[in-house]
């Protein structure tokens, strides 16, 4: 997900995805063509229509009505040319999104789970929700505000040019001033908007760390000082914010006052020429009309850069993320009924591919065992259960389940053989039971609460609002940590694969329900292999293996009384947590 | 909305002279169509060349001072609007410092950072353009009727009647499309959820193969999103085609009538140029109008908001009179002390009675949710208890001031956090200290050796301190809290992740801390709290036992329970 795509490659495969809505873009680029001849045909009818008004008793009114008509008949076949082009627009837009965030979240499904674990899950967020709109609207938006602006304004040049060369000339030289002096403003003013995002970012940064520390805060009796130091960031943010708006805001008048002289000089030009006779009333009517208008698609035309190039940059991180590699899955063996038995053959893996991790792990772990990991926190007891549900790929080595390698299983019959209680609990916004039934969507009523109830889940389910039907909203806390622990709990119960997991299983469970549960966890584990990470001594002096683990590696293992009698780091574990004081 | 205009009042008079030089910015821009018409009557229509020269220094004036009120109301308006929202921005922060921690929970660390971040610049946003358009483009709409009455007044019916039009149009457009673009944001955040669950619970969903069903449900919330937004832009792509029809539609039959007119000698050419110039202009400005309610209706919820936590109640427990000495011992005592969250009489802690004497240890131990954290709480009033008194050398906690409170109190939280800053900025949050006074409790801490392997005391700490482990920040955290000496040291289960070696030390030291403070150990494992002077144990809020260890060994059944599943009873057989 890394490999910057450069700004050709992204246009594309943009490209390569407008491709399917090409009839309506194409429909969307023939209604433009039309909605700008019309518009810009308008100033030229109304010039000829003045020009039939000359004075008291001079109007031609013949003429006068043919014109209006035609110009009626012109206002309405644009206004239906430009309501076709926004709904196709409007379409091809809101589609082209929508098709985008699918594929994203396809691949979310997919992705390497390094890949999901290295990135900040805010920022693949925001590719999903704020770049694909900021693309779609920018991209295409962009796009048609460019093709009628760049049609707009070589459609006024030819129509003024017809008109008189030379007002068109005094036009078509003197805007793009206004443009330059509004280049050289913004220039001008981007450090001041620079200082603000700086500033603002470090007081946001303020304000989280204050509000996220409250407790800490009023602890510590801080609040004064936060106040404080609060008010001198909020000052220079004043100061920086002030010079950002208003300086931005010269833009638009300074501009107008170019424009302004501009319209000033076509009047007084034209009205010159209309004295001679080289150009009517009407004709001068059109030009000012035309004169108005002529600076508003470069405005816009200079703006739509910015938005096309930010829209470049959010199509490349979307692309990125869609095109981003998926996990291995080329097996297509499977493992059903297994009897579960696990054989590491010389593993070698590690996260970080300059830091040596796991060397030349050997293990052999036979049906029905359990395997105790053991070692201080953050020493990668973990790193074992990514290995074995291929959440990571080994570097060296195989890993075999019944002698098949892991690698020759298909992912998704890999990880429904094996069950799975993470300390990190995480449950669905959705009902509880639905939550419970993840693993066995056909699961009765009655076999959902036969698993809460051996959980010791029940109970609380039960005094919920809704019971069973209690939505579980992830921002609301209904649920304690140690609940949420006996759902997911539950959830496996439901249904038992033949191999299990459970790092930290019961870890926020306090200790008397957790010794009531444990009668059902018993059971649950026997004739089952089965990985254990916990830190209770009477889960780990019963497995069959101890795995110490240590800065990752696996430092020691053999059964509990095997590494008392090696008197290393698990007895010196064992004797300070239990004999000491 | 309304507490908006209590901010913008401080800055009154430039809140009035922003819109009213836009005024006249304004009057000046209605006065060109009548010069250009006076230019065709008189300049063309008399061959006037001196005439049409002298206009076009007009022309230019009026561009030139229109050009200088814009600059002045532009700097008013960016005035008034960064200012009202740096006092927003002010108060809010203060406010949500005196938020007490029940009312701080119940809104979220999440919804208090938007507020005084986006929530405000959008006000700031909305403020500004208010100021800089709400006047002028009605003022611009009306005075370009009123300037086409003043041309010809019974061509200001059509003008009447199209500015009707258009402003019916605009209003039912918005009135459709507003509350469907608060829909819209709905839909989108349900398809943010998702995704950002999905991250979340990325093994989960693996592991029971649940992928496709998720997938589905996605698609699902992506279709609704979208078929929302093409019906809404169906409606508003009208908004543009319509009142390009009823201007130009209106700009033809003032023509004929104008035509008309002129065959009757009641108007010239000119004039008819300058009433088409009006309508055009109405246009334009009401298409800025229909922006900038847009602006505005976008605003308003955020102002709402804003307001909503303004209005939330400080911080209301009883304030301390500071009637205290200047030295407390660190006894401790609880005379049937009740507490609950809600304020009802299901008490989420009842009836606590204990006395911890000056310089003793005290610890307290029960499952989750069994109260422990809240006693703490009652100790250094975060919170007043709801019956019954805590006594801090037999004066009432509620009478000593929160300064002095927190002076007396060391407080490790459960969760380690440190502030962006250095070490040393870390250590003399409470108080200033010397760098010997700091390395003193550093390493009573254990936390010097790896203080000082990195950059010392003025090593950086990012923010939350990301850059050190969880036991490192444990360690620092606890250094943090013996700074100043504090005559009680509150510890709540704040040794969980240091391993075994460290925490044997870290308790080591802190038995023989030099100033004797009390303490108090808060924790889910019997060992933490086995050697402790009396022990407190918890259930469900209520004391089921207080005691030593041998004592609660023999007579409470729950710290037994407790004791032996940590301990398997032959373990505790072999002491």
């Amino acid at each position: 997900m890394n490999n910057n795509m450069k700004q050709q490659e992204i246009l594309k495969r943009v490209l390569l995805e407008l491709k399917a809505y090409g009839l309506k873009i194409i429909l969307s680029i023939i209604s433009a063509l039309v909605t700008v001849y019309l518009t810009l045909r308008i100033p030229i009818l109304t010039g000829q229509a003045i020009d039939t008004i000359v004075g008291k008793g001079q109007v031609d009114f013949d003429s006068l009505i043919a014109i209006l008509q035609e110009m009626a008949v012109t206002v309405v076949a644009t206004s239906l040319a430009q309501l076709l082009m926004n709904r196709l627009n409007n379409s091809i837009t809101y589609s082209v999104a929508k098709n985008l965030r699918d594929r994203a979240f396809d691949r979310i499904q997919n992705m390497r789970l390094a890949d999901i674990d290295s990135h900040p899950h805010g920022d693949i967020v925001s590719r999903i929700v704020s770049d694909a709109d900021t693309f779609t609207d920018g991209l295409l938006m962009g796009f048609t505000q460019l093709f009628t602006g760049v049609l707009t304004i070589i459609g006024t040049i030819i129509f003024m040019v017809r008109l008189s060369v030379h007002i068109a000339l005094l036009v078509i030289v003197f805007t793009p001033v206004s443009l330059i002096l509004a280049r050289f403003i913004s220039g001008r003013i981007y450090k001041y908007f620079n200082d603000q995002a700086a500033i603002r970012g470090r007081e946001t940064s303020y304000i989280e760390e204050i509000i996220v520390n409250k407790d800490i805060v009023s602890n510590l009796s801080f609040e004064d000082r936060a106040s404080e130091e609060f008010r001198v960031m909020n000052d220079k943010l004043t100061d920086a914010s002030m010079k950002a708006t208003f300086y931005s805001s010269t833009v638009n008048p300074s501009t107008r006052l170019i424009n302004n002289l501009i319209y000033a000089a076509v009047g007084v030009y034209g009205a010159l020429m209309a004295i001679n006779g080289q150009i009517t009333v009407g004709n001068l009517t059109s030009f000012l009309s035309y004169a108005s208008t002529y600076g508003k698609p470069f405005n816009e035309i200079s703006g739509v850069v910015t938005e096309f190039q930010n829209a470049i940059a959010c199509a490349g991180r979307l692309f990125e993320l869609v095109d981003a590699e998926p996990e291995p899955d080329n097996g297509n063996k499977t493992i059903d009924g297994t009897r579960g038995r696990i054989v590491f053959e010389n593993v070698s893996f590690s996260y970080d591919k300059s830091k040596k991790l796991i060397e030349n792990l050997n293990l052999t772990v036979e049906p029905g065992q359990k395997v105790a990991i053991v070692g201080p926190t953050g020493a990668g007891k973990s790193t074992i259960i990514n290995l074995l549900m291929r959440f990571y790929e080994i570097d060296k080595g195989r890993i075999t389940i019944d002698g098949v390698d892991i690698r020759d299983i298909s992912l998704e019959n890999l990880r429904s053989n094996f069950g799975m209680v993470l300390q990190e609990t995480w449950l669905k916004e959705a009902s509880i039971r639905d939550n419970l039934k993840m693993a066995s969507p056909d699961a009765s009523d009655e076999e959902i609460i036969e698993a809460a109830k051996a959980s010791h889940a029940h109970g609380f389910i039960q005094k919920m609002p809704a019971a069973y039907d209690t939505i579980l909203s992830a921002s609301r806390g209904q649920v304690s940590q140690g609940q949420m622990q006996l759902l997911c709990i539950a959830r496996v119960m439901l249904n038992i694969p033949p191999m299990l997991i459970l790092d930290e299983a019961t870890s926020s469970i306090d200790t008397r329900t957790e010794q009531k549960i444990q009668l059902a966890f018993n059971k649950m584990m026997e004739g089952r292999t089965t990985f254990v990470v916990a830190h209770r001594l009477s889960t780990i002096k019963e497995a069959d293996m101890i795995l110490f683990v240590k800065d990752g590696q696996i430092v020691e293992q053999g059964n509990h009384s095997q590494l008392l009698q090696k008197n290393g780091f698990y007895a010196k574990l064992y004797h300070s947590q239990f004999k000491e004081s | 909305m309304s507490f908006i205009f209590k901010y913008v009042k401080k800055y009154k008079i430039r809140a009035i002279l922003a819109p009213l030089f836009k005024m006249l910015e304004a009057i000046f821009e209605l006065l060109v169509p009548l010069v250009m018409a006076a230019i065709i009557n008189q300049g063309i229509g008399n061959s006037d060349k001196g005439y049409i020269i002298r206009m076009s220094g007009v022309l230019i004036l009026l561009a030139v001072i229109g050009l200088g009120l814009a600059l002045i109301a532009q700097y008013f308006s960016a005035y008034v609007a960064v200012h009202t929202a740096s006092d927003i921005r002010m108060d809010l922060f203060n406010k949500i410092l005196s938020l007490s921690k029940k009312v701080k929970d119940s809104v979220g660390e999440e919804v208090l950072t938007t507020r005084i971040t986006n929530d405000i610049n959008q006000i700031m946003n909305a403020v500004n353009m208010v100021l800089r358009l709400f006047l002028r483009s009605p003022f611009i709409v009306f005075g370009a009727m009123i300037m086409a009455a003043f041309v010809d007044a019974k061509a200001s019916i059509i003008f009447i009647l199209v500015v009707g039009l258009l402003a019916l149009t605009v209003v039912f457009i918005m009135r459709f499309t507003l509350p469907r673009y608060k829909e819209i944001a709905a839909r989108l955040e349900k398809v943010l959820g998702a995704t950002s669950e999905n991250l979340e619970g990325a093994r989960v969903i693996r592991a029971f193969a649940r992928t496709d069903s998720e997938k589905k449900e996605f698609k699902e919330k992506t279709q609704s999103l979208t078929d929302l937004q093409i019906i809404t832009g169906k409606i508003s792509a009208l908004l543009n085609p319509l009142t390009y029809v009823m201007v130009n539609i209106g700009i033809v039959v003032l023509i004929y009538f104008s035509g008309i007119r002129v065959n009757r000698g009641a108007i010239m050419t000119g004039d008819v140029v300058a009433l088409v110039n009006y309508m055009s202009q109405i246009l334009i400005e009401l298409v800025k109008l229909a922006n900038l309610i847009v602006l505005i209706m976008k605003a308003i919820p955020s102002g709402d908001r804003v307001n909503a936590l303004m209005e939330m109640k400080s911080d209301e427990r009883t304030k301390g009179l500071g009637h205290e000495p200047g030295e407390f011992s660190g006894a401790i005592r609880m005379e049937n002390v009740s507490f609950s969250y809600t304020g009802s009489m299901d008490f989420d802690l009842a009836n606590i009675s204990i006395d911890i004497p000056a310089g003793s240890v005290f610890g307290i131990i029960g499952g989750t949710g069994s109260g422990k954290t809240t006693l703490l709480r009652l100790l250094n009033h975060t919170f007043d208890a709801t019956e019954g008194d805590v006594l801090l050398d037999g004066i009432n906690v509620v009478d000593i001031s929160d300064e002095k409170l927190s002076q007396v109190f060391g407080i490790v939280p459960q969760k380690a956090s440190l502030f962006a800053g250095t070490i040393r900025s870390n250590m003399t949050m409470k108080n200033q200290a010397s760098d010997v006074e700091i390395i003193e409790m550093l390493k009573n801490a254990q936390a010097y050796d790896f203080v000082m392997a990195k950059e010392g005391l003025d090593t950086e700490v990012l923010a939350k301190g990301n850059n050190f482990s969880g036991g490192q920040k444990q360690r620092l955290t606890i250094a943090r809290a013996l700074m100043g000496q504090p005559k009680v040291l509150v510890l709540d289960d704040s040794a969980s992740a240091l391993d075994l070696g460290t925490e044997a030390k870290l308790r080591s030291a802190l038995s023989a801390l030099p100033w004797k403070p009390t303490v108090i150990i808060v924790s889910q494992r019997a060992s933490s709290v086995k050697s402790a002077d009396q022990i407190l144990v918890l259930e469900e809020g209520k004391c089921v036992g207080l005691g030593s260890h041998e004592k609660l060994l023999d007579s409470c059944q729950a710290y037994e329970e407790i004791y032996y599943c940590q301990y398997p009873k032959e373990e505790a057989c072999n002491e």
